[in-house]
């Protein structure tokens, strides 16, 4: 009753209009799409130094907050500076980076640079890092605040798109980003350790090690060697900018 | 279209109102048919997002029940399950892009499980069990009436769920301003892990059963 024929007309007209109708809703809804990823990037940054923010006054706090923006280039010097609603050096706002793409440059090779966000909050001086990496079923994203020392972590945040739920997706809950809280990133000799995700937990390590690391999650350990690697792998960026600056 | 004409029933025949009752009920998707189980256990921690994913399914059940009554007589039947999953799978990018849009944060909290509901076994069952088979209007119908029958039961598991397990409805703290937890009440945290989901399902349809007696099956 059907030929093939019509079966193969039939799927590819199908085909064209769903791609249409998909593409052309991707489309129109982008620009309200990408409004909420930044909102949501701006409340990470927050949140990586305990301000709740909604989002309605994500943006109002981000003001009030974060005076400042770095960009650091590889060799950790300051690549251009936005203070105050103003672009004062260098050629692009540090916010606007694409993390994902100054990472590659970096895997190449290549020059790079990397944003640092400056908070002042309640008189103190803290340093914001955001991160980016993969975790089992895609990208995963954060942020890590620094006290003024730059090496004890005062706040974490983590999110992702698509880990499982219940298992690697427990890296967005509280109670996993608050562990990190305290941990150092050098060791006494000023040497960079960062702080690692540990399967099996903190106690596995040795007592003068555990300052430098957390619990993994059980049933999400892929996702939690991810954290890992995107913590290592991102805040080693930030190393010659720390020991120029902080030591 | 001429086939309508013929219709006699009027739009909300004893028929017609059976499609929406009965999965509510006696044929309901979760405590009878116990499909799509696994988002209704995932999803139900807090209310907001049972809801969302219960307006969702009706929306994708709904609309894709019609589109596939529409269709039926041009599918061709050796590729039925590809049209209807393409079908499936579009109205759920839909659903997915607009939450994204418009719903960041409970799309942000359903994460994976609104790309899951193109696996949910209620929406293909539907379609090949009634959409491939009967008009626009009762499929329609059809399809609201399983939805329904499917978010009642996530509302009240998240219902449950988020006041015993967070003491909270909607994000409000019920039990905060009643005072309980100064008397030293404390929120039962087991309560917001998946498995209680199962066990609140399980005595939605244990209190089912005693209530329709038909239900019971004789041994």
């Amino acid at each position: 009753m059907f030929s093939n024929r019509y079966i193969f007309i039939y799927s590819a007209v199908m085909v064209i209009i769903v791609a249409a109708l998909l593409s052309l809703t991707a489309m129109l809804l982008q620009p309200r799409q990408e409004r909420n990823l930044t909102i949501a990037n701006i409340q990470g940054i927050l949140t990586a130094v305990n301000i709740e923010a909604t989002s309605d006054d994500a943006e109002e706090l981000y003001k009030t907050y974060i005076k400042t923006e770095l960009a650091i280039d590889q060799d950790g010097r300051i690549a251009s500076v936005y203070k105050n609603g103003r672009l004062e050096e260098g050629k692009v706002r540090p916010f606007d980076i694409d993390l994902k793409k100054e990472l590659y440059n970096k895997k190449m090779g290549n020059p790079f640079i990397i944003p640092l966000y400056i908070a002042e909050k309640d008189g103190n001086t803290l340093y914001i890092i955001p991160l980016r990496g993969a975790g089992l079923w895609g990208p995963l994203y954060g942020n890590i605040a620094f006290g003024p020392d730059f090496n004890e972590i005062v706040g974490a945040d983590f999110s992702h798109d698509k880990e499982t739920p219940g298992l690697g997706a427990e890296i967005s809950t509280k109670e996993f980003a608050n562990q990190f809280i305290g941990k150092t990133i050098f060791n006494d000799a000023g040497e960079f350790v960062s702080v690692r995700v540990v399967k099996g937990g903190i106690t596995t390590m040795p007592t003068a090690q555990q300052i430098h690391g957390v619990d993994a999650i059980s049933g999400g350990t892929i996702t939690s060697i991810g954290v890992s690697d995107m913590v290592n792998n991102c805040l080693e960026n930030y190393i010659s900018y720390i020991q120029n600056n902080f030591k | 279209m001429s086939a309508e004409v013929k219709e006699k029933d009027p739009l909300f025949s004893l028929k017609n109102r059976k499609l929406i009752s009965a999965p509510l009920n006696k044929d309901n998707p979760i405590t009878i048919q116990v499909l799509g189980i696994c988002s209704a256990l995932a999803v139900t921690a807090k209310l907001e997002p049972s809801v969302v994913m219960a307006l969702s399914v009706v929306f994708v059940l709904g609309v894709g029940n019609v589109l596939i009554s529409l269709l039926r007589k041009t599918i061709p039947p050796r590729i039925r399950i590809i049209v209807q999953l393409t079908v499936i799978a579009t109205l759920v990018i839909l659903v997915d892009q607009f939450l994204k849009a418009f719903a960041y944060d409970v799309s942000k909290q359903l994460s994976v499980f609104v790309g899951l509901i193109i696996t949910n076994c209620i929406i293909m069952g539907r379609f090949e069990a009634f959409g491939m088979a009967n008009k626009p209007w009762p499929s329609f119908l059809d399809g609201i009436g399983n939805a329904l029958g499917y978010g009642w039961i996530l509302i009240v598991v998240g219902f449950l769920r988020e006041l015993l397990g967070s003491g909270t409805v909607w994000g409000y703290p019920v039990f905060e301003k009643f005072g309980l937890y100064s008397v030293g009440y404390e929120n039962n945290g087991m309560m917001i892990l998946p498995p209680m989901a199962l066990i609140v399902v399980g005595v939605i349809i244990w209190v089912q059963r005693t209530k329709v007696r038909e239900l019971i099956e004789e041994n």
